[in-house]
C-alpha cells in the first residue's frame, strides 16, 4: 500500500471516527429510553460506523489520484501570521470592543501581507471599520457591544 | 397561482427588495469574477447583513447574490479563459476564442442574452412545477424524506468530488458528525460538548459555512501565494468591440435557448448536480445536434457553444431552487446555504412554506426574474467598470473576507469562543482542501443532519425499530436502490482504476 498524506489523513480520520464512536457510546441517555428503538445516541452510532467505513475503504483501496503538494511553494509564514493575528482579535474583542479590535485587526493584516501604503491602510481600516459598525448598528438595528466607544462616549 | 403571483410580485417590487436584488447582483458579479471565489463564499458573506431584514428581503439579496456570481464567472471565462465558478468553464470553450477573435462584446452580450433567456424561462418552468411539486411531496413520509436526504447527500458527493468519491463521502459523514453536536432534539440530552457550555446549543450554521468557505478560501489563497484579483486587472485591460448581435447570430440563440434551458432546469432539479454538470451536458448535446458545419466551429468561438452552457448553467440555478423550496432538500452546496440561512430565520423550507410562508415562496420565485432583468441591464454595459473595481489589491481583499466572517460569527453569539473555533475549523478545512477533500458535502450534511436524524427516528418508532421501512413503501425502496447504485458505482470503478 503506498503511504502518502491523503492516507494518513484517511488513518486520522478512521482513528477520530473510533474516538466518535467511542464517545456515541457514553452518551447517558434515560432509563425508560434505554431499550428504545430509537434514543439521543442511535444516530451518532451510526455515523461513527459510517466514518469508519468510509475512512477504511479510502486506506485499503488504491488512490489513483494521488495529490502531490509542493510545501516549497506554500506560504506557511504569512498564513500563520494571519491565524496568529484573528486569534489575538478573537482574545482581545470582547474587552477591548468591536470598533478598536476590528480596525486593528484589519491595520496588522494588511501590514504583515505586505502593504505599505500607510493612507489607504488607515482608511480601509478605522474609517472603513466605522462605516461598517454603523450600516450594522446604526441602520440594520444589530447591537454591537464596544466597551471602548461607550467609555469614550460615542456610544451609549 | 395567479393569487401567488399577485403576493410574490407586491413583495418583491417593494423598493428594498428590489435594491436588495440590485445589490446581490452587483456584489455577486464582482465575486463570481474572481478565480476560486465561488457563489458559496459570496452568500456566506452576505448572511451577517441579512440579519436585520425580513427572511423574504434575505433571501431575495442571496438569490441575487447567487445569479450574479454565476453571470460574473462567465465574463471572466470569456475574457481571460479563467472561469471564475465551475459553472462556467464551458462557457470558456467557445468565448474565449471569440474574445480573442476581437469580438470580446459580443461574446458577453451572447452570453448575457443566453443567461437572461435561460434563467427566465427556468423561473417560468419554477413557477408551474414548484406548486405541483409541493403538493405532490405532502404525501412524503418520514421514510421517503430519510432516503431522499441519503440520496441528495450521495449524489452531491458523487458529483462534486472529480473522482474522490470516498473523500466527499468522509467529509459528508464530518459534516453530520459537526451537526450531531449539542443537545439532542427531542430529549435535550447533551452530545459531545465536552462539558463546554459553548457547545450545548450546537455549532452554529453560519460558523461552519464561515469557515470552510469564506474564511478557509481566504488562507488558501495566502498559503498557494494565489492572487484571484490579477486575472480581474486584466479584464479593464481588454477591447471588447462591439455588442451588437446579427439577425444570424440572433437565429441560431433562438434554437439553443429552449432545449438548453429544459437541460438545465431539469439537471438543476436533481440533488447535487447543479450547474456545472448542465452546462457541460448542454454544451455536448448542443454539438450533437447541430449542423455538421456548425459542429466544425465548436471550440473556435461558436454561437451555440456558448450560448448553450451559459442558458443550461442559469437555468440549473433556478432549478437547484425546486428541491430547497418544496422538500426542504437542498439540490447543491449554495442551495444548502441558503437553506441554513432560513432555518436561522425561523422559516422551516418544505411542502408547507407554499402555504404557511407564500410571500417568501413566490418572492423568491418573482425576484428570480427580477434578477435576471437586473443582471441584464446592469452587467453588460457595466463590465469594464465592474472590473476596474476588482483591481483590489489581494493584501485588501484577504483581510477584508477575514474581516467579513469573523464580523459575522461576533454579531451571531457575542463571544470568542465562537471566533475560536471558526479559525481551527478554517485551519482544518484548509488544509483538507490542499488534498482536494471538497467542502460542498460537509456543508449539505451539516444543514441537513439535524432534519436527518429527525426522520430516521419517526421512521425507526414507527416501525418499531424495524428496518424494513426502507423498503416497505416502494418510492422508498426506489430512491434507496438509486442511492446503492451510487455507492457501488463509484466503488468499484475506483476499484477498476488499479487493476
Amino acid at each position: 500500500m503506498n503511504i502518502n498524506t491523503t492516507k494518513i489523513i484517511s488513518l486520522l480520520f478512521f482513528i477520530f471516527s473510533a474516538f466518535y464512536l467511542y464517545t456515541a457510546y457514553q452518551i447517558q441517555v434515560f432509563a425508560f429510553d434505554e431499550n428504545a428503538p430509537f434514543n439521543a445516541r442511535t444516530f451518532p452510532i451510526y455515523l461513527g460506523y459510517a466514518g469508519l467505513f468510509f475512512s477504511g475503504l479510502k486506506l485499503i483501496l488504491p488512490d489513483p489520484n494521488t495529490i502531490k503538494v509542493d510545501h516549497k511553494n506554500l506560504e506557511y509564514k504569512k498564513t500563520g501570521i494571519l491565524i496568529l493575528i484573528a486569534i489575538i482579535y478573537g482574545a482581545t474583542i470582547l474587552k477591548v470592543g468591536y470598533f478598536l479590535t476590528t480596525s486593528l485587526f484589519l491595520f496588522a493584516s494588511y501590514y504583515f501581507l505586505g502593504e505599505r501604503r500607510w493612507i489607504l491602510m488607515f482608511l480601509l481600516s478605522f474609517p472603513f471599520v466605522a462605516a461598517f459598525m454603523y450600516l450594522l448598528h446604526g441602520i440594520l438595528d444589530i447591537y454591537l457591544r464596544d466597551p471602548f466607544l461607550q467609555s469614550i462616549g460615542v456610544m451609549g | 397561482m395567479i393569487e401567488g403571483i399577485l403576493i410574490g410580485l407586491t413583495t418583491a417590487l417593494t423598493f428594498q427588495n428590489i435594491l436588495m436584488v440590485m445589490v446581490g447582483c452587483f456584489f455577486g458579479t464582482i465575486i463570481g469574477m474572481l478565480p476560486g471565489l465561488g457563489p458559496m463564499t459570496a452568500i456566506a458573506l452576505m448572511i451577517p447583513i441579512t440579519y436585520g431584514f425580513d427572511p423574504a428581503t434575505g433571501l431575495i439579496l442571496m438569490a441575487g447574490v447567487y445569479y450574479g456570481a454565476v453571470f460574473g464567472g462567465s465574463t471572466s471565462s470569456i475574457l481571460l479563459n479563467a472561469p471564475g465558478v465551475p459553472g462556467t468553464v464551458a462557457t470558456s470553450f467557445d468565448g474565449y476564442p471569440m474574445a480573442q477573435q476581437g469580438k470580446a462584446g459580443k461574446a458577453l452580450a451572447i452570453a448575457a442574452w443566453s443567461s437572461f433567456a435561460g434563467g427566465t424561462l427556468s423561473a417560468i418552468y419554477l413557477l408551474f412545477m414548484a406548486p405541483s411539486l409541493s403538493k405532490v411531496s405532502l404525501s412524503f413520509r418520514s421514510p421517503d424524506y430519510f432516503a431522499l436526504m441519503i440520496l441528495g447527500l450521495t449524489a452531491i458527493a458523487a458529483f462534486s468530488s472529480k473522482g474522490q468519491f470516498l473523500k466527499a463521502m468522509m467529509m459528508v459523514v464530518l459534516g453530520l458528525m459537526l451537526a450531531s453536536v449539542g443537545q439532542d432534539s427531542l430529549s435535550d440530552i447533551t452530545r459531545f460538548t465536552f462539558n463546554n457550555m459553548n457547545l450545548t446549543d450546537g455549532i452554529s450554521f453560519v460558523l461552519v459555512v464561515m469557515a470552510t468557505f469564506a474564511m478557509s478560501e481566504a488562507l488558501t489563497i495566502i498559503l498557494k501565494r494565489n492572487d484571484p484579483t490579477s486575472a480581474a486587472k486584466q479584464v479593464s485591460l481588454t477591447e471588447l468591440g462591439s455588442i451588437k448581435i446579427n439577425k444570424e447570430e440572433r437565429t441560431k440563440m433562438y434554437k439553443t435557448i429552449p432545449r438548453s434551458s429544459v437541460i438545465g432546469f431539469l439537471i438543476g432539479v436533481l440533488p447535487g448536480a447543479g450547474a456545472t454538470i448542465a452546462s457541460f451536458l448542454a454544451y455536448g448535446m448542443e454539438r450533437n445536434v447541430v449542423s455538421d458545419e456548425e459542429k466544425e466551429k465548436f471550440g473556435k468561438g461558436s454561437v451555440n457553444g456558448l450560448s448553450a452552457p451559459e442558458t443550461a448553467n442559469n437555468a440549473a440555478c433556478s432549478g437547484s431552487f425546486v428541491p430547497m423550496l418544496t422538500l426542504g432538500i437542498p439540490g447543491s452546496g449554495t442551495t444548502a446555504v441558503m437553506l441554513g440561512a432560513l432555518l436561522g430565520f425561523g422559516v422551516q423550507p418544505g411542502p408547507r412554506l407554499y402555504m404557511t410562508n407564500p410571500e417568501i415562496f413566490w418572492s423568491i420565485i418573482m425576484s428570480m426574474y427580477i434578477g435576471m432583468v437586473i443582471l441584464l441591464i446592469l452587467n453588460l454595459p457595466l463590465i469594464p467598470y465592474i472590473a476596474r473595481i476588482l483591481a483590489v489589491p489581494k493584501n485588501y481583499l484577504i483581510p477584508l473576507i477575514l474581516f467579513f466572517s469573523v464580523t459575522g460569527i461576533y454579531v451571531m453569539s457575542f463571544n470568542n469562543f465562537d471566533i475560536y473555533l471558526m479559525i481551527g475549523i478554517a485551519v482544518v478545512a484548509t488544509f483538507l482542501r490542499l488534498y482536494d477533500f471538497p467542502m460542498p458535502p460537509l456543508i449539505l450534511a451539516f444543514v441537513l443532519g439535524g432534519l436527518m436524524e429527525e426522520n430516521l427516528r419517526r421512521s425507526l418508532l414507527l416501525s418499531n425499530g424495524s428496518w424494513e421501512f426502507l423498503w416497505d413503501r416502494t418510492l422508498t425502496a426506489c430512491i434507496l436502490a438509486t442511492t446503492i447504485l451510487i455507492v457501488v458505482w463509484h466503488i468499484y470503478k475506483t476499484f477498476m482504476k488499479k487493476n
